[in-house]
């Protein structure tokens, strides 16, 4: 990959908040986020931005003062790790829930316990259900665009629901790679101004925000919640669209890497996406019909563009960096469901690997591809585990 | 600041009729009588609790003014959202005027609960006034014991039985443990003496940093008494010492109204006797067999009231 | 506004005070009624009503907003001139 700046993914978001100035940052300090909210804190501390940056004493404040300052009509932002996301689970829900379009960088790493600092997507995963948009990143410019698109992806009216950007803990948050970053003057063309909804400092019309339902109005709220998820799908695309005419780089919910005449395909999220492609590429060399495809939007779920392209495959093997206990990757279980009433529904295998860290190579990854080619594996499957 | 009833009266009303509080809830009088007291637009961060599920059932709000609620232990993060934003647009030009920020938070959100994101609030010196609602136990979950909950109280969670007579701990003493932030102001009042409780809310509004008002809020449902009795109680609290009011301004503590009149000799001081008679949470503590804890709590009172009046002395 | 075509984003309410259009007032037993002789219009039974349904007209004690009194009684036991008796509910 090319680019001018090398630079590690916590540096590379923390450069993009620098390029927005966001009205307000709320954040704790969690490795391996720290070096965002750090390299944030020095722009800060230069007068490089405006931004109210807020130290709170732990996540949970921290979400909460995001999810208020966003209902208050504040451009807000914040990251978060692992046992931080964890620790604000309970406003997940409520910031989704009362659709505020506020924005948060995950540096993917393992919940505890036993205490694990490195990178595996149990963290975003867990959370999965609770109504954020939710993207990953391949490499450290893709950390960079996905922070900046976010915020246009977040604030759309038909959208209002908050933004998860995640990047493999350590993996890219801490590893320099080269990029290319955008103008400031782009990044802020870009992103425009803020137009909240019924801000609450508008006084002149006075807003309730964050009522109780009964029984008889919760239901709808969530329905719209999913109907907004649903929506988002078509902004998504759009977002993209104007951001590659700027860029020059053209993302998708999904991206296929050799699939079209290929019998097997893998499934992968984050900074394993790439690695994926070494091995296909070096499994092709050797005449293989192979192919990866890498999801890099997973709320709201691309059922539609997974359909389109597993369709009629012989095995797709889909890629967990997280264990749901007892039963398999959360992914396998989400694809299962969508490609299930295929008429030519490929066959489906499971591989779970890399939890807490857990290196993997290239090699492991072609493993993947010659079991599906010799058929010879479980329904899920624990890649690198020392039994 | 206006301090009599007929210039209050004439301030259009910031919480409506129409909220689903108990007949008698000392609550949304106390919060009345703090909307009175800045003449600024005011947003309102809430914790869940009574106060908050009663005042916003969807799609009703007895809400004037801008309000907000997040979650249970966090009306002080809340606040602060709100302030920030505030602060960082204000700063842009994009708000022209000033505005005031309250939390509202019941004992549970206060004391146990949401005591973490008060006290980071206090320490990064956000400019809110936080009013504790303090009711002395988790009402609106039904009656369970909070940090707050007097000793020998009984609670649903530590109910009056046959070996265990109610609340074996005394109560946290929040106010102190703010004071001891050193923030601006903090200060105790109770909504009988509305003067006096205006007084300290509109100090607060105006300290320019954070502030932190503890309002006992009598129950009638939690403490089992007539639901015309709230004010009453109010008033018997702070007659028994168990609710003294008083201050804490930079640094300083001075004791305001009836509880100054009773350190200087002025106004009987009511034996807790006559406290524990009133409601019904206590009446085990009638018993023979229950009379140590009642003395117990007598002498934990005295103590405490003689330490009170020997800090503002410093 | 209860079904997902009406309901309001987020639950979020845009019409301050519509609260007012919930009328407590049939929750009482009891409800004040005032003897307006005796009445030194101190005001009190207003500062002290948890529902603001003591109505003030020219800083004037105006009567009781019978649609959400909830019949507590703080303002008759708060009168200092015991102008105000709480009588039962009529059937």
């Amino acid at each position: 990959m090319t680019g001018n700046l090398g630079i590690n993914g916590d540096s590379a978001v923390a450069l993009a908040w620098k390029q927005v100035d966001p009205d307000v940052c709320a954040a704790y300090p969690i490795t391996p986020q720290t070096i965002i909210v750090e390299r944030f804190s020095d722009y800060v501390a230069d007068g490089e931005v405006e931004t109210e940056f807020v130290c709170t004493e732990s996540e949970h404040s921290a979400m909460t003062v995001c999810i208020a300052s966003a209902s208050a009509g504040a451009r807000t932002v914040t990251a978060t790790a692992s046992a931080g996301l964890a620790y604000m689970w309970e406003t997940l829900g409520i910031a989704s829930g009362l659709r505020v379009p506020l924005t948060m960088t995950v540096a993917n790493r393992a919940l505890s316990g036993p205490l694990n600092i490195h990178c595996d997507h149990s963290d975003v995963m867990a959370a999965r259900d609770l109504g954020w948009i939710i993207m990953f990143a391949e490499n450290v410019q893709e950390a960079y665009d996905n922070a900046i698109m976010a915020m246009r992806i977040a604030e759309h009216p038909d959208v209002q629901l908050p933004v998860m950007t995640n990047l493999d803990g350590f993996i890219l948050t801490h590893a320099i790679e080269r990029m290319t970053p955008l103008d400031t003057h782009a990044v802020k063309d870009f992103v425009g101004e803020y137009k909240p909804l019924y801000p609450l400092l508008d006084v002149k019309n006075p807003v309730t925000h964050g009522v109780m339902d009964l029984q008889d109005s919760y239901f709808e709220h969530r329905y719209q919640v999913n109907q907004a998820m649903k929506a988002s799908a078509k902004v998504i695309e759009q977002v993209f669209k104007e951001f590659g005419e700027i860029s020059g780089r053209h993302y998708d919910m999904i991206e296929t890497y050799k699939c079209d005449d290929a019998d097997y395909v893998t499934l992968t999220i984050g900074s394993t996406a790439g690695t994926m492609k070494a091995a296909v590429d070096e499994l092709r060399a050797e005449g293989h019909k192979v192919g990866a495809v890498k999801l890099k939007v997973m709320r709201p779920f691309p059922a539609q563009n997974l359909r389109d392209v597993m369709a009629g495959k012989k095995c797709v093997a889909v890629m967990d960096r997280h264990l749901i206990v007892g039963v398999s990757g959360p992914v396998f279980l989400e694809v299962a469901a969508d490609l299930m009433d295929l008429p030519d529904c490929p066959k489906l295998v499971n591989y779970v690997y890399g939890l807490g860290g857990r290196d993997v190579m290239v090699e492991d990854l072609k493993q993947v591809y010659m079991n599906m080619m010799n058929d010879k594996q479980d329904k899920v499957n624990y890649l690198g585990v020392k039994l | 600041m206006t301090t009599s009833l007929k210039e209050l009266s004439k301030i259009p009303m910031k919480l409506t009729p129409g909220h689903r509080l108990c007949a008698g809830c000392a609550e949304p009088i106390v919060a009345r009588q703090v909307l009175m007291a800045t003449e600024k637009p005011v947003v309102v961060a809430n914790a869940t609790g009574c106060f908050e599920v009663s005042t916003t059932i969807y799609p009703y709000t007895a809400w004037n003014v801008p309000w907000i609620h997040t979650a249970f232990g966090n009306a002080a993060a809340t606040c602060a959202g709100v302030e920030s934003a505030y602060h960082a647009l204000r700063r842009k030009g994009k708000i022209d005027q000033e505005m005031r920020f309250v939390a509202f938070g019941g004992d549970g959100a206060t004391y146990d609960i949401g005591f973490q994101s008060l006290s980071g609030a206090i320490e990064r010196g956000h400019q809110f006034l936080y009013v504790c609602f303090n009711n002395e136990a988790y009402m609106n979950t039904g009656i369970q014991r909070s940090g707050a909950t007097a000793k020998g109280a009984s609670t649903t969670t530590c109910p009056a039985g046959s070996c265990v007579p109610g609340k074996q701990q005394y109560p946290k003493d929040l106010t102190m443990i703010i004071a001891a932030h050193e923030l601006p102001y903090a200060a105790q009042a109770a909504p009988h003496n509305w003067k006096d409780l205006i007084a300290k809310a509109a100090k607060g509004f105006e300290i320019g940093g954070p502030a932190f008002l503890n309002t006992l809020t009598p129950c009638p449902r939690g403490w089992r008494h007539d639901s015309d009795k709230t004010i009453d109680m109010s008033k018997l609290a702070v007659e028994t010492c168990i609710w003294p009011l008083y201050e804490y301004e930079n640094g300083k503590f001075r004791l305001t109204a009836e509880s100054a009149r009773i350190a200087e000799g002025k106004m009987e001081k009511k034996p807790v006797s006559e406290w524990i008679n009133s409601q019904g949470r206590f009446k085990h503590l009638t018993k023979d067999r229950w009379m140590d804890v009642a003395d117990a709590i007598q002498e934990e009172i005295d103590r405490k009231w003689n330490k009170l009046i020997q800090l503002t002395k410093l | 506004m209860k079904t997902v075509k009406t309901a309001t984003m987020g639950g979020r309410i845009v019409e301050p005070g519509s609260a007012m259009k919930f009328e407590t007032g049939d929750w009482r037993s009891h409800k004040p009624v005032l003897e307006r002789d005796m009445c030194i219009d101190c005001l009190t039974c207003w500062i002290y009503c948890p529902d603001d349904s003591v109505l003030v007209k020219d800083g004037k004690m105006g009567g009781f907003r019978y649609t959400h009194c909830k019949g507590c009684g703080i303002c008759a036991r708060a009168c200092p001139k015991k102008a105000i008796t709480m009588v039962e509910e009529d059937e």
